[in-house]
């Protein structure tokens, strides 16, 4: 296994109301191995998109990412680059998709256009070679009548048609990972079900590693190797898809999935964790899940590391060491 | 089969078409967003009316509430001609008729204290005493989950979530029977999508609402419906009890919406169905059967292309199929 990406104690912050900073992403690490898909998996302000975009120095100002961060692509700091080496690592090495294709495509450009900036951007080819590589795509990514859609304007595709050409733009410059944030979120379910057959398709034939930034659990159970589960600003839970799916641990985790209601098996009513998740400037001292944890105990009060729960799977709270008292 | 629910929504034929003036004077065919739904929703009992954007749910929701003007059809409320009825009867039975939206935020004066925006609907349809009324928002706060002292906050102050418990909580301020519910958990995390499905439930059987429950994801539905209907271009295309629907889907389009939902086990069997292309524009829709253009049924033809289906009683749903009695189960279709 070759390892294209290893993220260790990444910590992002922005200025604070007192002056003090405070930290949206405090203390993340994982890593990636080629041809695999790594899921991180929270809810709104768990800090999982802002993780990714700290992958590309792509932190929106004033926030930063704290020195003691390490972000390493193979060989590259990537955290030490600037300017020029900067800008050939994005797009080059990671390709990025959103969950709005409307606001990252150019609306007055052609969809042709905007894929052949991407590849001269980063390869040395003749226009007209270019324009032939940017109608293969379109139809690698399933656009029916590719060379009718190079002409169009990205408002005269549907939502499902703007992100496979979001995808096809991702994938001019040949990226050894792909980071997927919310890909199909914003999609009706069938023309989600076509985008992710893309991506998996894709996915194989180039061997390309994803890093999958969903809230989705169904989503992450058909396609995700590993699992990161993350709150407020830190992963929780990690372990292998299988693992993390047969023997959810942390109880963060154990209340998404008594919340997520369900298309099969037997009908039960939800069972959701009460309250909401605190504001990043407002992480809760201890465990940062104290305060909604229905097994918190006195040693909650103290911050836990990421402890075993077997082999390979680790979770960010003091049930590791005491498992009898995380039956049920 | 008895029905266990007496109806208090009976909506027959609902036609609702936009019309817009094209470029020059020139008329643009109509988006056809609703073109010919009937159906009931009975005391005490939840619809959901499912499909995917541009299917006309929503805008079937509107209708029948008149927040906009129908085309053509009927509605009737507890057994009033709602479509007929002037301003003021109109206003007065649209006390027993709300809706709560996807975004309450954009519903709520952000000037407004919520205990405010709460106390209007009593105020306009003069429920309660003036001094009465403070704690009838109380109240209200409390039974929708939220702390009374919130009464005094305004709306920015709140999350997703509790804006959503602020816009139910104003709707049953006015002591409704029947509430369009439209796409209220899409929008919020799962686990507060989950405390709002619960708190809908709890109402529902605390206060004997009726619901339409319009949404595009059907586990999320299968909570909180007695009966679905799905729709597909502006058509009910198949309707029944939920475990009917969900277990032995009849229309080929509601075994493909299931086969789309993403399950969350990864020992499941994935039979995805994967219709091919996108969903035809409502202003120009197929000739014939709405969804023979991305159909996979295995005796699809030329009868699809030129006749449209009826829907009809078949095993359990009634469905627009000409051939639903052999439509292919998911397992099969995953099969082949």
């Amino acid at each position: 296994m070759s390892r294209v990406l290893e993220v260790r104690d990444l910590r992002v912050s922005f200025p604070g109301p007192d002056h003090r900073r405070f930290y949206p992403v405090d203390g993340v690490t994982f890593s990636l191995e080629r041809g695999k898909t790594m899921a991180l998996v929270g809810e709104s302000g768990s800090g999982k998109s802002l993780t990714s975009l700290a992958l590309l120095q792509l932190v929106p100002s004033p926030g930063r990412v704290e020195t003691g961060s390490v972000i390493r692509m193979g060989e590259t700091d990537v955290l030490a680059l600037r300017g020029e080496a900067l800008r050939r690592i994005r797009g080059r090495r990671v390709g990025m998709i959103f969950q709005d294709p409307m606001t990252s495509l150019n609306p007055v450009f052609t969809v042709g256009d905007q894929i052949v900036e991407g590849i001269l951007a980063h390869f040395k080819m003749p226009r007209a070679a270019a324009r032939e590589r940017a109608l293969q795509l379109l139809q690698e990514v399933g656009i029916p009548d590719p060379s009718t859609r190079l002409k169009a304007y990205p408002h005269q595709l549907s939502g499902g048609m703007r992100q496979r050409v979001m995808i096809a733009i991702a994938l001019s410059a040949e990226p050894e990972i792909l980071v997927a944030d919310e890909p199909t979120t914003a999609l009706d379910v069938t023309v989600q079900a076509q985008i992710l057959e893309v991506l998996d398709r894709l996915q194989e034939s180039r061997g390309m590693a994803v890093l999958l930034i969903t809230h989705d659990l169904g989503i992450v159970a058909g396609r995700a190797d590993r699992v990161a589960v993350m709150y407020a600003g830190q992963i929780v839970e990690e372990a292998p898809t299988a693992r993390l799916f047969a023997n959810p641990s942390h109880p963060y985790t154990q209340g998404l999935f008594a919340s997520v209601p369900r298309i099969k098996g037997p009908l039960r009513r939800l069972n959701p964790i009460g309250g909401s998740i605190p504001a990043p400037t407002a992480w809760p001292s201890g465990c940062r899940f104290r305060p909604r944890c229905p097994k918190a105990f006195d040693k909650s009060e103290l911050e836990p590391p990421l402890l075993t729960v077997e082999p390979d799977h680790q979770m960010r709270c003091w049930l590791a060491e005491e498992p009898n008292k995380n039956r049920g | 089969m008895a029905r266990p629910f007496p109806p208090l929504v009976e909506v027959r034929d609902l036609v609702k078409h936009y019309h817009s003036a094209g470029l020059f004077g020139r008329a643009a065919p109509p988006v056809r967003a609703v073109d010919g739904v009937s159906f009931n929703v009975g005391r005490g009992e939840t619809l959901a009316l499912v499909g995917e954007s541009g299917c006309g749910k929503s805008s079937a929701g509107r209708t029948i509430l008149r927040l906009q003007e129908p085309t053509s059809g009927t509605m009737l409320f507890d057994g009033a001609d709602v479509f007929a009825l002037d301003r003021n009867p109109l206003r007065q039975l649209r006390r027993r008729m709300q809706i709560i939206f996807q975004d309450p935020y954009s519903s709520l004066n952000p000037r407004m204290t919520i205990g405010a925006a709460i106390a209007e609907g009593i105020e306009i349809h003069r429920l309660a005493p003036r001094a009465e009324i403070p704690r009838r928002v109380a109240a209200l706060l409390e039974e929708v989950g939220l702390d009374p002292t919130y009464a005094r906050r305004y709306p920015h102050e709140f999350s997703g979530g509790q804006r959503q418990r602020i816009g139910i909580a104003r709707a049953l301020a006015v002591e409704p029977a029947f509430i369009v519910c439209d796409e209220p958990v899409s929008a919020l995390d799962v686990s507060v999508q989950a405390q709002v499905l619960n708190l809908l439930s709890d109402l529902q059987e605390h206060r004997g609402l009726s619901y339409l429950f319009i949404a595009h994801d059907l586990a999320v539905v299968r909570q909180i419906a007695h009966r679905i209907a799905v729709m597909y271009l502006g058509r009910i295309v198949e309707e029944g009890p939920t475990d009917q629907i969900l277990a032995n889907p009849r229309h080929p389009y509601t075994v493909a919406l299931l086969s789309a939902v993403p399950e969350p086990d990864p020992t499941a069997r994935r039979d995805r169905i994967v219709l091919a292309g996108d969903l035809p524009s409502p202003s120009n829709p197929p000739p014939g059967c709405p969804f023979h253009t991305r159909c996979f049924h295995p005796l699809k033809n030329d009868r699809c292309r030129t006749e449209v289906p009826p829907l009809r009683p078949v095993a359990g749903t009634v469905a627009a199929c000409h051939y639903a009695e052999a439509t292919p189960t998911l397992a099969e279709v995953g099969a082949s």
